[in-house]
């Protein structure tokens, strides 16, 4: 049985701070569903955070329309929203000794309610999403003193526990070494393959690449481009968009790779 | 260390407290006294009177004084800590002690009656930390620098005012007993005022307890919390509402009592683990625990009582040094 699909999407929106002085986001439309993974590519400071924070109605736009499901997403309490989506922020550090379990027993919290004890059946959910991740030995480790990599699982596997079918990940392989990169893509692309949804932001286009099955560029407050990894992610696209040159290429395995060009790349604009 | 063994250690440091003083009792004395009560003990008439004298007239609101201050300063600490997302926070994070403080002068200055100095107290306590808010507000949205820095701000201008009234106060009659009440001292309590003050302060560490789910959330950051469903802002000031309401009505009660809001919450994290469900109710039986036998050593160890600010920064100073020697693992 296949669960109907979840959406979120932002709808010409337009977020202007300081009185209209500044403005972040200027008629943005991006929206993703259950079932892909939508990588979000930008620049430094070009609104991705901004984005993430109006899809997930922690701020209001100043024009245009965020939908939850097809609905306004204004209609829906805060616990409503966090029952449909999932926040995975980049794997950060307390500054309390939580351990594993209780840091992802937190993603029970939209369902429990903030008075009511997790039950058993709270409990068993948050094994299963601990099991399902591979992190059983981690299980009574402190969140404080484990690696940055086990972290960042960590906060997905409250983002699963949580129950939300639709996450919103910020940037969740910076920092992470090349195997928990590799082990963090293999765990997305399970979590769409079940009846998740993904936007993730990154700042690697060759992740985006190897991850998504969409990608948007943000640019200049807008979504200038939304489609397949292959037409998005063109080599003057890149080049414009990050200011350095890049030459794209298929490499023998059928993967596309980017890579700098050599000598074109002064030490200013990198 | 289990929560639940929490409150026996509490009971037994009760009836330690009951027992000594100047003319000790045996714990026997104490559950004598109790079954009289009760009607399962014949005691002579001389002997209950004693007893009753001793353990319900003169020790009885001092230990009861003693376990809601540190039970209200102790929750107060760990929910600023978790509010603050800084285990290095005390109750005065907010600038409460420093408007106390100068309520009280205010309140010696002006008449002298303990009931004026309590209600002067209370009130300069709850106007400092509004100040303080209301400052980080200028600064834009209430973020918690902008909160620790009203905090100071306001801390430090109640401070001066309180310099300002000790230059004025009489220096023989009134500047003494300004000093002294900043020392902490439950000498001056009695039921009538224990009355007063036990249901708000009872009140206030149960919501503080009610809270501990959404400070675990609020503790890993604003936005996560808001993500799993919490109502940021509103947990944030309902739980600064109720933490001031508590330590400001305790500094009331018995004047600046030190260190129990910073360490008490240290040595129940260690005992039983950040969780602010459990670790609210652990600093609230620790905190009275250890401020009941904080004054036994104030009413005993020399002929004179000596203040209990005084006897918790010494005992508070050293435990402090231990708790960081094992918790310095986790902050590196």
């Amino acid at each position: 049985m296949r669960a109907p699909s979840a959406t979120a999407q932002l709808r010409g929106v337009d977020l202007h701070f300081s009185r209209g002085k500044r403005s972040v986001l200027n008629g943005a439309t991006l929206g993703f569903g259950t079932g892909e993974i939508v990588a979000l590519l930008g620049a430094n400071g070009a609104g991705k955070s901004t984005l993430f924070r109006l899809l997930l109605g922690f701020l209001t736009a100043s024009s245009g329309e965020v939908r939850l499901d097809g609905l306004q997403l204004s209609s829906f309490s805060r616990r409503e929203i966090a029952k449909r989506v999932a926040y995975v922020p980049q794997g950060h550090v307390t500054p309390f000794p939580y351990t594993v379990r209780e840091v992802v027993t937190l993603g029970r919290l939209p369902e429990t309610g903030l008075l009511r004890a997790p039950r058993a059946e709270d409990r068993e959910i948050v094994e299963s999403v601990i099991a399902r991740l591979g992190m059983e030995r981690l299980i009574d480790r402190p969140y404080t003193e484990i690696s940055g990599g086990e972290r960042q699982l960590t906060l997905i596997a409250r983002a699963l526990a949580q129950g939300a079918r639709l996450l919103v990940m910020d940037e969740p392989a910076t920092g992470l070494d090349y195997g928990y990169q590799l082990r963090l893509m293999r765990h997305l692309s399970d979590l769409t393959a079940d009846g998740h949804g993904v936007l993730v932001s990154t700042h690697h286009p060759e992740h985006a690449m190897q991850l998504a099955t969409r990608i948007a560029i943000l640019n200049e407050g807008r979504i200038e481009a939304d489609g397949a990894p292959q037409a998005v992610v063109t080599a003057e696209r890149i080049s414009r968009l990050y200011g350095v040159e890049v030459a794209v290429f298929d490499d023998p395995f059928g993967a596309r790779r980017l890579a700098p060009i050599a000598g074109r790349n002064g030490r200013a604009e990198g | 260390m289990r929560l639940a063994l929490l409150p026996f250690l509490l009971l037994a440091v009760v009836v330690l407290a009951l027992s000594v003083g100047r003319y000790p009792l045996a714990p026997g004395d104490i559950f004598a006294y109790l079954g009289a009560v009760l009607g399962l003990v014949e005691l002579s008439p001389e002997r209950f009177d004693l007893l009753h004298n001793l353990i319900v007239e003169i020790r009885l609101p001092r230990v009861l004084a003693a376990g809601l201050i540190g039970a209200a300063l102790s929750a107060s600490g760990a929910s600023f800590q978790a509010v603050f997302r800084n285990p290095l926070v005390s109750p005065g994070i907010l600038g409460v002690l420093g408007g106390a403080g100068f309520g009280a002068a205010l309140g010696i200055l002006l008449s002298g009656d303990f009931l004026t100095i309590q209600l002067s107290a209370f009130a300069m306590g709850l106007v400092a930390v509004g100040v303080g808010v209301i400052v980080a507000n200028l600064f834009g949205a209430a973020s918690m620098v902008t909160l620790v820095l009203g905090g100071m701000i306001s801390g430090a201008l109640f401070t001066s005012a309180l310099s300002l009234v000790k230059y004025a106060a009489d220096p023989y009659d009134q500047l003494p007993a300004i000093v002294y009440w900043m020392m902490g001292s439950l000498g001056a309590v009695d039921l009538k005022q224990l009355r007063g003050a036990a249901l708000p302060i009872l009140a206030g560490v149960g919501a503080l307890a009610a809270a501990g789910r959404a400070l675990d959330a609020l503790s890993m950051g604003d936005d996560e919390a808001r993500s799993l469903g919490v109502p940021v802002h509103a947990t944030r000031y309902g739980v600064i509402i109720a933490a001031t309401l508590v330590s400001s009505l305790s500094v009331s009660l018995a004047g600046m009592i030190g260190w129990v809001g910073l360490v008490v919450p240290h040595v129940a994290r260690l005992a039983i683990g950040p969780t602010n469900s459990r670790l609210l109710p652990a600093s609230a039986l620790l905190g009275a625990t250890f401020l009941i036998a904080a004054d036994c050593v104030a009413r005993n160890i020399t002929r004179a009582e000596i203040p209990i600010g005084v006897v918790t920064e010494l005992l508070g100073i050293p435990a402090f040094i231990l708790v960081l020697g094992r918790a310095r693992r986790a902050w590196a």
